[in-house]
């Protein structure tokens, strides 16, 4: 696909983007002007003057730390939980049996969904937000770490036996770096779902928070600011997958190359 | 063979393996006896289902006879040994550590120290003729290399019986002759007790004193042919009259058990 163009030269990785950034930009511009979409697409200016706006009032830093603390502690508690739970669940096959099918059924309801039923279990405030990002990231982290641990090729197992290894050294040795790339992956995704159910945790009315605060800006019809932490919460999911990219290059560079 | 008296090595005491599948039993060996005596190169050959994996892994302690046993130097074998090493087809190598790390593996979990065990590895790599790639991972190398390093993974911590399951099976010819004039000059310097599996018969009196044949379902010992050829065993032996006899003779076993196993 990158050789289509006749030209000599080759356009390089950063021209593409800027190529990219400015099409979208313009697309935005028409969508600004155009009657049928201007008052849902302000441009630019006002979404500078919009970040000015919640800069200067404050609530941007709070929001923003208000939903990191959401995040991140239902994200590190989903990876507490599903890693243990992920290895059992692959070595002792009645906690599979009983497990995987409802895992499997609960992944699929959209979070959303559940958020009424776990405030009217814990109320309003940072516990539910934190609870509903937990069981989302638990769900999906688990099934990708259960699959790596089952995906372990048996004749390294056999290969570490024969060379003398105990069930311990297996466990050490083998089994978890060999289920490293699936724990990375499960964590890429894990944050992923995280930033999408945070919207959804933070409808239970929470006091601060970005997806709070975008539901608080179309109750008043205050377009720009809501446009702008849409693009925010794009920006924070997109550094972060970054992050995690990196991450997993820099440890697991040893696999042969694949995608996942 | 010559008149000297050699002591048994791996002795195979009536073997039985039957597995449960879905359509009932599957006897995947029916009382295998065979004395391996020590230094012997022996390799298996026979058809696919012919049980010869079971054998090895049997021997290996990766899996449980159904009844009979086996024993090394007159120890019954209950689980694995490091006396007894493994080289697998599919190469088995950590794709997370680099080549030395992989052949220091069995020596660490003896609980050597890490300069001792770089010590022996290196000298097996060397072995290998892989010292250029000590720090290269798995990925970076070759089919063959990758299987030279299991070799010498195997051979470091100085197992007494080499089991080999059909190691160069998925590599290219070339590499294949190269890596059998290397393992037949590795077993002389190293005298080790080999028991290699082999669906090629050519690979098999290239490297054997003794091959095995072994006829399927249920799977047992067809016929033990000694080769009695001279070593270093080189590629223009396959010319020879004496070579080209005992192919024929043992490809003829062996297409039989193929006709029978296609019935």
């Amino acid at each position: 696909m990158d050789n289509k163009k006749k030209s000599k030269f080759q356009i390089p990785k950063w021209g593409w983007l800027l190529i990219s950034f400015l099409t979208a930009m313009a697309l935005w511009f028409i969508l600004s002007i155009h009657p049928k979409t201007a008052r849902s697409f302000p441009y630019l200016p006002e979404i500078l003057r919009a970040l000015g706006t919640v800069i200067s009032r404050g609530i941007l830093v709070q929001d923003f730390l208000s939903s990191m603390i959401s995040v991140v502690s239902g994200f590190a508690l989903g990876f507490v939980t599903a890693v243990p739970i992920a290895f059992l669940m692959a070595w002792y096959v009645p906690v599979r049996n009983i497990l995987e099918p409802w895992i499997q059924f609960i992944r699929n309801i959209p979070p959303l969904a559940y958020v009424p039923l776990v405030v009217i279990a814990a109320g309003v405030g940072r516990r539910p937000q934190i609870i509903v990002i937990w069981l989302a990231t638990f769900l999906i982290m688990a099934v990708t770490i259960y699959q790596g641990v089952r995906n372990v090729d048996e004749t390294l197992i056999k290969a570490a036996r024969v060379l003398g290894a105990k069930d311990r050294d297996i466990f050490v040795k083998v089994i978890f770096p060999a289920t490293t790339p699936f724990i990375l992956t499960a964590v890429r995704l894990g944050v992923s779902v995280a930033l999408t159910t945070l919207i959804a945790a933070e409808s239970t009315g929470a006091s601060a928070g970005m997806g709070m605060r975008i539901r608080s800006f179309s109750n008043s019809f205050e377009v720009a600011p809501m446009l702008l932490y849409i693009i925010l919460i794009g920006i924070i999911g997109i550094t972060s997958e970054k992050i995690i990219k990196t991450l997993e290059r820099k440890l697991t560079g040893w696999q042969e190359k694949r995608e996942v | 063979m010559a008149g000297e008296e050699r002591s048994v090595k791996v002795k195979i005491d009536h073997v039985e393996k039957i597995y449960d599948g879905r359509q009932g039993q599957m006897v995947a060996l029916n009382g295998v006896d065979l004395d391996i005596y020590e230094n012997e190169f022996i390799c298996v050959v026979g058809p696919s289902g012919c049980g010869k994996s079971t054998l090895l892994n049997i021997i290996a302690g990766l899996l449980e006879p159904t009844s009979g046993a086996v024993y090394v130097d007159g120890k019954k074998v209950e689980g694995t040994g490091t006396e007894r090493g493994v080289v697998f087809q599919q190469y088995a190598l950590f794709p997370w550590l680099t080549v030395l790390k992989n052949v220091m593996f069995g020596l660490k979990l003896k609980g050597m120290r890490d300069e001792e065990a770089k010590e022996i590895a290196m000298k097996y790599i060397k072995m290998v003729e892989l010292e250029n790639f000590v720090d290269s991972y798995p990925k970076e190398l070759s089919g063959g290399m990758k299987q030279r390093v299991a070799i010498a993974r195997a051979y470091a911590v100085q197992p007494e019986v080499l089991l080999m399951d059909e190691p160069f099976g998925a590599l290219d010819a070339q590499t294949r002759t190269q890596l059998q004039a290397e393992l037949t000059k590795t077993w002389q310097e190293e005298k080790k007790t080999c028991f290699f599996i082999t669906h090629d018969v050519e690979e098999a009196i290239i490297l054997a004193t003794k091959v095995i044949v072994m006829s399927a379902r249920p799977g047992r010992i067809k016929k033990i042919i000694d080769v009695d050829l001279p070593f270093p065993r080189t590629q223009d032996l396959k010319m020879q009259k004496e070579f080209l006899d005992l192919k024929s003779q043992i490809w003829g076993e062996v297409y039989q058990e193929y006709l029978e196993v296609r019935k």
